[in-house]
């Protein structure tokens, strides 16, 4: 009896202290975040400044800024957005409305992998398809590489928001006797649309800190620059040079303009679970 | 995808044509001499990769189980969330982030800890600077923790819950009730870890920022080292005559195919358990 006794209350044990184990994990997991976190708010904040904000990079000891940088990152996400956000929509209805043949299914398989290829990947394969030909970097090639990394993740987010929209729906408009086309543009879109636009920001979010792809595509640039066939400053690019670079004074500069960009893609992030959770 | 392969093949042509197979198992990389052989890099990706899984992989079983088995759906949510904001943290963040704070932490403690202890291995011996494979690869698990964390908690959520019932009607306690989930999305959970290993293989800035970009085959973790990615991102802008660019290509192809296929398995594995439990 007592030898049963004893097996129950280690089998109780060994079960508290796997569940002790885990939430341990877990808190383990949030601390990292805060701990990141509070670093880039406590050593950003003490070095931030309106001057910064919009000044241009300059020689150390002068000041400078990452203005040029902000505009750049700005210009180039425009950019993917422009050719990413039509591209991977369609894409994305057509995998949802009229993807269920061995077309679709490629192109779904296709997608996902793409979402899982290294983003230097991508900016290597810019760099021999618009770089070399053009001759030198530019905002172009920079914003098409954020535009190929968005273009699947805004096709399957679009995809899996779209098929939430109730069969129910496209019957009802079928039996009225819309044509299919009507039906995907006036009911089914509509309705997938605010699903359709976080997927879009989730994407912006993930393009705005991308660093890799943007390195010898678009460059870098320490000047204002309004063109796309000039090589851009942005503002992850930016971050990685003052971060690596020997100074103080950069390493300061490479935190402020951490909290700018982690700030953006959080404000981002949580505006997102915010309007989601609404819905659902 | 088909026009990417083709251009990096058609980019490639000429290291390929210059040292065949010799470029993958070479250990000598000198640009200046036009000597490329890519084995340092390979090396340097799969070890930091192994490192970032082992500690990752419990972390992130640990965090999905905790979600999904144990917490209440009060905490667990607000929990989940946070976990996917740091999946949301820039890669050159997590470098400037560890270049800072992580490499002094490795450098100051953790290393001198690792040395006292266990330095009878070759593994924790040399130069303690911060910068090296053990901080890329403790980077890296940072980074693809809240990946795997994800994909393991869609896969536990997918086990029909009369499991856990029958389990615990049984009499088994919460933890052996778990076990049994586990068994049966062992072959999930599988393909969530290799999915976290293809990010792992690809990732690039914070890596290259954390790791010393160093061409050499170190038995130390403590010794800087390089991985295929650093080695694209660190070099790339400056590659101006055709052979250097074309090797560089070259094992950005192989890092290309290397992670489309553990990325595909990956896939296979995953939806493969969807469906058994749907069925």
């Amino acid at each position: 009896m007592s030898n049963k006794e004893s097996l129950h209350r280690r089998r109780k044990l060994v079960s508290s202290l796997m569940t002790t184990i885990t939430a341990a994990c877990a808190v383990f997991a949030i601390a990292v975040l805060l701990i990141i976190l509070s670093y880039i708010a406590v050593r950003g904040l003490s070095s931030i400044s309106l001057q910064f904000l919009i000044d241009t990079p300059k020689p150390v000891g002068e000041g400078g800024g990452i203005g040029n940088a902000i505009l750049g990152s700005v210009l180039m996400t425009l950019l993917a957005c422009v050719i990413g956000l039509p591209i991977g929509i369609g894409a994305g209805v057509y995998l949802a409305e009229f993807g269920e043949n061995l077309f679709g299914k490629t192109v779904r398989f296709l997608a996902d992998t793409l979402i899982g290829v290294p983003s230097i990947i991508i900016g290597i394969f810019i760099y021999t398809l618009i770089v070399l030909p053009m001759g030198r970097q530019s905002g172009l090639a920079g914003g098409l590489a954020l535009a190929i990394i968005m273009i699947p993740i805004v096709a399957r987010t679009t995809e899996e928001m779209i098929r939430l929209v109730p069969n129910s729906m496209r019957e009802g408009a079928l039996a009225l006797g819309a044509p299919q086309w009507r039906v995907t543009w006036n009911i089914v879109l509509p309705a997938a649309s605010t699903g359709i636009a976080t997927g879009a920001m989730l994407a912006i979010a993930r393009i705005s800190g991308e660093t890799a792809p943007l390195l010898f595509t678009a460059l870098n640039s320490r000047f204002y620059n309004y063109f796309y066939d000039q090589p851009m400053a942005s503002l992850t690019v930016q971050i990685f040079n003052y971060a690596t670079g020997p100074f103080d004074v950069e390493h300061r500069m490479a935190w402020a303009a951490t909290l700018i960009l982690i700030t953006l893609i959080l404000a981002i992030n949580i505006l997102v679970r915010f309007l989601t959770r609404k819905r659902f | 995808m088909a026009a990417m392969i083709f251009m990096m093949v058609w980019n490639s042509l000429p290291t390929i044509k210059t040292f065949g197979l010799n470029f993958l198992i070479g250990r000598e990389w000198k640009p200046a001499e036009s000597v490329f052989g890519a084995l340092p890099f390979i090396y340097g990706t799969i070890v930091s990769s192994i490192i970032a899984l082992i500690i990752s992989v419990p972390l992130s079983l640990g965090i999905a189980i905790f979600l999904v088995e144990q917490a209440p759906k009060k905490i667990a949510t607000p929990i989940a969330f946070m976990v996917e904001l740091l999946a949301a943290i820039p890669s050159v963040v997590y470098g400037l982030w560890g270049i800072f704070v992580l490499a002094p932490f490795v450098r100051d403690y953790l290393g001198v800890f690792l040395e006292k202890y266990l330095g009878w291995l070759p593994l924790f011996q040399g130069r303690l600077t911060g910068i090296g494979m053990l901080t890329g690869g403790i980077i890296l698990a940072l980074m693809i923790t809240p990946i795997i964390t994800a994909v393991v908690r869609d896969i536990l959520e997918v086990v029909p819950t009369q499991q856990r019932e029958a389990a615990l009607a049984l009499g088994a306690t919460k933890w052996e009730t778990t076990q049994i989930v586990l068994g049966n999305a062992a072959s999930g959970i599988a393909g969530a870890v290799i999915l976290g290993l293809g990010r792992a293989l690809g990732e690039t800035m914070a890596v290259t920022m954390v790791i010393g970009n160093s061409p050499q085959i170190s038995a130390s973790l403590f010794e800087p080292a390089y991985t295929i990615a650093s080695v694209l991102a660190a070099n790339f802008a400056e590659a101006t005559d055709e052979l250097y660019l074309s090797a560089l290509i070259e094992i950005g192809l192989v890092l290309f195919l290397v992670t489309f296929v553990v990325n595909a398995f990956a896939k296979l594995l995953v939806s493969r358990v969807g469906k058994r439990m749907h069925a």
